[in-house]
């Protein structure tokens, strides 16, 4: 059985291999991770080794092969951020959701991960929810951000 | 320095050069650069003594040159907007506030070195942007097409892996495979995207190309210094009492920029992002910003005397151990290696003399590894443990 988001995304794209980083970012954008069945049919769309596709997938970040929820939080660790204060950051947010830098909420709504600079240092600390930038957060405003996603979702 | 002072300060030297962020017309400094000879903008473009902005600083008119004279069919122009480096984000505010001058520059290029398409390769990180830059290339499309110039432009999106910012693992990257830097040479405007001849280009570097030919190259070499000519896009943060992006002239000393951007109690200026050089207070009026002092691709992050040297280092290297693509050996152990090893010597489990051997390890890594990823990494790393040894080892 294909995947519909993996037809949609070679629909769009096609299935040379210049367009294999496209089609993955597009199902991630759709399904937030490659599942192993998705890279096999990556594989077979594409006529090449599962074997490479996971071994494109594994190598960046946002194309993740692990399981994540429908909002990927990443909260910036590189110095400048680092020097505003993540750590308050990091705290908050896992006293909030849970869940510890790394994992999942149990209702795969909010994944936790610390991410590498993301080019907003002087506006530090800065986190990405999915494509979302928020910049200047204090603990206060991290977790009413987070808090906001909750509501959308309950709406 | 009163902040009066700072603020007239900086308003002067910002005054000496307004090219990046200024206003102007960019069809018509494509119309100007379609009346041109080919081989006249690559003139000018080396008259303007240009360098590249992503902090390489190789001669940009020399770069097209290079690629002009292979003989293809199929040439291709990148744009490198993939700037991962710590410190760095000037790139995000010139494509979110002045993309027409990054694609008019993208188009000068494929005039005159002959190229049929281009690619701006942007960072997943600023993938919020993503659509409206989209948008832009689509309108320039038909402007190219309007114009009969045979060319065409489009976005592609990183994912989230800093050593895409290298060329050629951008390029590996582009056509579906691990972000894995090549061996050089080959050079990219000899054998580049999808093996065919490529100029890649940062996006300041672009920008530059539009208002160079707007203006002529004079006013652009006029500014700066003999080795270092024209404005560079800065981004500032740390502990300074200004952030953000400034353009300002090559050639200032670290002294006077602390001078405007610092609080007053800087120890120490990190030059070039994590990957450049760690200048200590007793150097600042020595050291020249630009490229006969420490180069920088832009970034400035400035440490008072609050902050841990120790903790400055050990986040660097935490991020090139993640970062380093694997590939070649000096680099995936060396990162590892050195990280472990302040570590220990932190923690009392190696003694002291212990840090000359990580010193040496890194110099080793400046020569053995594969790009620039490896081979930068004594710069931080021999810098702050030289300069702040009691920080490090005590």
């Amino acid at each position: 059985m294909i995947n519909k988001n993996l037809t949609d995304a070679i629909a769009l794209y096609g299935k040379t291999r210049e367009n294999l980083m496209p089609v993955m970012q597009y199902v991630v954008s759709k399904e937030n991770w490659l599942s192993e069945n998705t890279l096999e049919e990556i594989a077979a769309s594409f006529g090449i080794s599962p074997a490479e596709v996971y071994g494109v997938a594994s190598f960046y970040t946002f194309l993740d092969v692990a399981p994540r929820g429908k909002y990927v939080i990443r909260v910036c660790r590189t110095i400048s951020c680092d020097m505003e204060g993540k750590g308050a950051i990091i705290s908050a947010i896992s006293g909030f959701l849970r869940v510890k830098p790394g994992e999942t909420t149990p209702d795969s709504m909010f994944s936790f991960l610390e991410t590498n600079c993301m080019g907003w240092c002087h506006e530090g600390p800065a986190m990405l929810v999915n494509e979302d930038v928020h910049t200047k957060l204090t603990p206060e405003k991290a977790v009413e951000i987070i808090q906001g996603y909750i509501d959308r979702e309950k709406q | 320095m009163d902040n009066n002072t700072k603020q007239k300060k900086l308003a002067e030297l910002q005054g000496k050069v307004n090219l990046i962020f200024s206003q102007i017309d960019c069809v018509k400094v494509l119309d100007k650069a379609l009346a041109m000879d080919s081989q006249k903008i690559i003139e000018d473009v080396s008259k303007s003594g240009l360098r590249g902005r992503g902090g390489a600083g190789f001669n940009t008119g020399m770069k097209w040159k290079g690629a002009a004279e292979v003989k293809d069919d199929i040439k291709y122009v990148l744009c490198n907007a993939d700037e991962g480096e710590p410190g760095t984000f000037k790139d995000r505010r010139i494509l979110e506030e002045q993309a027409d001058k990054v694609i008019a520059g993208m188009a000068i290029c494929a005039k005159a070195v002959g190229a049929c398409e281009g690619y701006i390769y942007l960072r997943g990180e600023y993938n919020f942007m993503k659509a409206k830059l989209q948008a832009g290339c689509d309108r320039w499309n038909k402007i190219f097409s309007d114009k009969k110039l045979n060319f065409k432009m489009s976005v592609r999106s990183g994912s989230g892996a800093y050593v895409c910012g290298e060329e050629t693992a951008l390029m590996e990257s582009m056509q579906g495979n691990r972000g894995e830097p090549r061996n050089k040479p080959p050079f990219p405007v000899v054998e580049g995207f999808l093996n065919k001849p490529t100029v890649i280009n940062n996006v300041e570097t672009l920008a530059y190309v539009t208002t160079i030919i707007n203006d002529g190259p004079e006013k652009f070499s006029s500014l700066g210094t003999k080795t270092s000519m024209g404005g560079k896009v800065f981004s500032v943060s740390g502990d300074a009492e200004v952030k953000g992006i400034y353009e300002l002239p090559l050639g200032m000393t670290i002294q006077e920029f602390v001078d405007i951007f610092g609080d007053g109690d800087t120890k120490a200026v990190q030059v070039g992002g994590a990957s450049g050089s760690c200048v200590p207070r007793k150097n600042f009026d020595k050291t020249i910003i630009g490229f006969e002092g420490v180069p920088t691709g832009g970034s400035m992050m400035l440490f008072n005397s609050s902050r841990s040297m120790y903790n400055v280092l050990r986040n660097y290297l935490e991020f090139f151990e993640e970062e380093s693509c694997g590939q070649c050996t000096p680099c995936r152990v060396g990162c590892q290696q050195l990280l472990k090893g302040i570590e220990a010597i932190r923690s009392g489990e190696k003694p002291q003399e212990y840090l000359a051997e990580l010193q040496k390890l890194a110099s080793t890594m400046s020569i053995a590894s594969k790009c620039g990823l490896g081979q930068s990494l004594a710069n931080p790393f021999n810098t702050i443990t030289r300069h702040f040894r009691e920080e490090i080892c005590y």
